[in-house]
């Protein structure tokens, strides 16, 4: 897979004034919330520090807590899938569906399964995969994809979203009032949770001692699909584990307050396998890996597997908040997706990604595992130098590193710079300056003269 | 003490007024100043456009044409941020840092009868982690009347070679930032980065903006 170039992607979605009029409205609401909930908790910065150190800990220890987690699941009653790649982690869902002669399934908000385009291949094997998120849902009836972690329709208004529905699920629509869009989703979804027979769900926690799954979600559709189908397929990421249900009393602090401002979040869901009379009777969990071990066995990219999907960094980047999320061309955009992308698909496949921050580390300072993403970026701007081929600014930054090596190459390339810049300032790369803005003509006098007349 | 002067190459550069200013305020408090002209660049530059090789080679000229100074000043809190965190050179200095948390100083008799907005840049308050040390020193300032920026946290879109690489996305990162820097109604803009105010002062001024960009250094050595 190769992500399309970042600068051509952005460029395309700048043109789009709506959508950045919607994203800045948004970004300004959910930012103002999450600084004043966060303000609340005195011991914010211990818990970042524990949120941190748990995940380093589970990343360090990650093949003995996997297999802690397979035998507490089977213990309980459910069934374990590994999975190496995307391909295998749909295969398993398919198999489980057409093994229980099912062509529907209803899921839940997940990008674990956004990442894998478990609806495209459910789709190839005749099962047709019912998102139930209300975000989600809109986006599969219009065929659009996700721009943001949490609010995946953050780009689409309204009246977008009127038209959509009166099109497909509820024609008789009155309005674009949030509670008639609600109903016509809810009253649309309501039929499919009860005839459901296998419901699909991601994790955003999994506990290794005991073999539970956690989600924590807003609209209770998640709920309805993890408790009303009798069979369960819950797909995740082999970094979701955390060591003990004690440690989860650290994440559901740090996630909610961090990804939509709230203190606490509506509904927090947990299973552990099965259980008689209650719930699904089948549970089956696909643990993937897709890229993940490869980003492992870096040692300093591998934090961005400490990720719990918050989604703050998003909100406070100065550039998501300019392209929105489809310019970082996956599942992941903004910041933690320009470090998570190159690594799970090859920086080779994804050159540009590490370079769409200008490093203002606003995203390191709000995330609440302390993944220090500009350090990540830089360290990902020298893999993906190294694995393209030299290029026109390969040979302009080893000349300016030739010449600030030495006094008198620096003094004469100051004098160079000064004499060129009139014609300079029409060839890329300053091309690209000046397009938008002026640029300072270099005085005639550097410091170092200045300060020779001085002494 | 033996103070030296970082011009940084964008400073000795561009903005010598910037980095003569440095040298007028510290020297007007007393100190000796000392500028190593062997210097050039301190390695941020191809630190961030993903050449950590050439980057590291600059820094250890760097570290030796430095080397026997007790502090060394610079008027670039990026390149300062720079060699500290991710080259560990600890005794390297901003100077609004250098006045207020080393010397202890957040009056340095300057007049600036002006109205004047501060950006604090990204690298200035998460990097170098400079705190209120410019702002301090703007209250101080005889005559100076201060404006809060809107949206004052939010990059300005230069990012070194992102201003190039992502001009697009650096373009309305600017546009956003001069419409806040302009709706202050400052006469200028301030900041510790000169190549953050070569980005800003470029938008502003092809905007046909009044507002003018203005290096901290200048105002304090102002009056």
């Amino acid at each position: 897979m190769t992500v399309e170039s970042f600068p051509i992607a952005a460029r395309r979605e700048l043109a789009n004034a709506q959508l950045r009029a919607n994203l800045r409205a948004a970004t300004d609401t959910i930012r103002e919330k999450r600084a004043r909930t966060v303000a609340e908790v005195p011991d914010w910065q211990e818990l970042r520090d524990a949120g941190r150190a748990i995940k380093a800990d589970v990343l360090a220890r990650l093949d003995e807590y996997l297999l802690q987690f397979e035998s507490a699941v089977e213990a309980a009653g459910g069934h374990v899938h590994w999975a190496r790649d995307a391909a295998e982690a749909n295969d398993a869902v398919a198999q489980v569906a057409r093994g229980h002669g099912v062509h529907e399934v209803v899921k839940m908000k997940s990008l674990t399964t956004d990442e894998t385009r478990l609806d495209d291949a459910l789709a190839a094997h005749g099962i047709r995969a019912i998102e139930t998120d209300f975000a989600e849902l809109i986006l599969q009836l219009d065929g659009d994809w996700s721009s943001h972690i949490l609010v995946p329709a953050i780009h689409r208004n309204r009246a977008e979203i009127r038209d959509l529905f009166a099109r497909t699920i509820a024609p008789d629509i009155a309005s674009d009032d949030p509670a008639d869009l609600a109903e016509a989703a809810r009253l649309y979804l309501r039929d499919r949770f009860l005839s459901a027979e296998i419901g699909v769900s991601g994790a955003n926690f999994a506990v290794a001692e005991t073999g539970t799954i956690c989600i924590v979600e807003s609209e209770g559709n998640g709920r309805m699909c993890t408790t009303l189908p009798p069979v369960l397929v819950s797909v995740l990421g082999i970094e979701k584990l955390v060591p003990t249900f004690a440690d989860l009393e650290v994440f559901l602090q740090l996630l909610p307050r961090s990804s939509t401002g709230e203190r606490m979040n509506p509904y927090t869901s947990m299973w552990t396998g099965v259980t008689d009379g209650d719930g699904p009777r089948e549970l089956h969990i696909v643990l993937l890996d897709n890229g993940r071990t490869r980003v492992l066995r870096d040692e300093v990219g591998r934090q961005a597997l400490h990720c719990i999907r918050c989604s703050a960094c998003l909100n406070v980047c100065p550039v998501y908040v300019h392209t929105g999320g489809h310019a970082y061309g996956s599942v992941y955009p903004g910041p933690i997706g320009a470090i998570l992308t190159p690594q799970l698909v090859g920086v080779e496949n994804a050159p540009s990604l590490p370079f769409a921050s200008s490093l203002c580390g606003a995203c390191y300072e709000v995330c609440p595992v302390q993944i220090d993403i500009p350090s990540v970026l830089l360290h990902l701007r020298a893999a993906a130098m190294r694995a393209t081929a030299p290029s026109a600014k390969t040979l302009v930054l080893r000349g300016v590193a030739f010449a600030f090596g030495g006094r008198r190459r620096f003094e004469l390339a100051q004098r160079l710079g000064r004499v060129l810049q009139p014609v300079a300032t029409h060839i890329v790369p300053l091309a690209a300056w000046t397009r938008t803005r002026d640029l300072k003509r270099i005085p005639r006098q550097r410091f170092r003269d200045v300060w020779k007349a001085r002494q | 003490m033996r103070i030296a002067l970082f011009a940084t190459c964008v400073g000795d550069t561009m903005f010598p007024e910037a980095v003569r200013a440095t040298a007028d305020v510290l020297e007007r408090l007393g100190h000796r100043i000392e500028f190593p002209a062997e210097q050039t660049c301190c390695g941020q530059l191809h630190l961030n456009a993903g050449y950590p090789d050439e980057a590291r080679a600059l820094t250890a000229r760097f570290t030796r044409i430095f080397a026997g100074y007790d502090a060394v000043v610079s008027p670039s809190s990026s390149c300062v941020g720079t060699l500290r965190q991710h080259f560990g050179v600890a005794n390297v200095y901003e100077l609004s840092e250098l006045l207020v948390r080393r010397f202890e100083v957040d009056d340095v008799r300057a007049r600036f009868p002006h109205r004047v907005t501060y950006h604090p840049t990204c690298h200035s308050l998460r990097v170098t982690r400079v705190g209120d040390a410019a702002l301090r020193l703007l209250r101080n300032v005889r005559g100076l009347e201060l404006v809060d920026l809107p949206r004052a946290d939010e990059c300005c879109g230069f990012g070194g070679t992102f201003s190039v690489e992502n001009a697009d996305t650096s373009s309305a990162m600017l546009a956003d930032k001069c419409d806040c820097v302009e709706s202050t109604g400052a006469e200028f803009c301030t900041a510790l980065d000169g190549s953050c105010l070569l980005q800003i002062g470029g938008g502003l001024s092809r905007r046909g903006s009044r507002v003018r960009p203005l290096h901290l250094a200048e105002i304090l050595a102002a009056g």
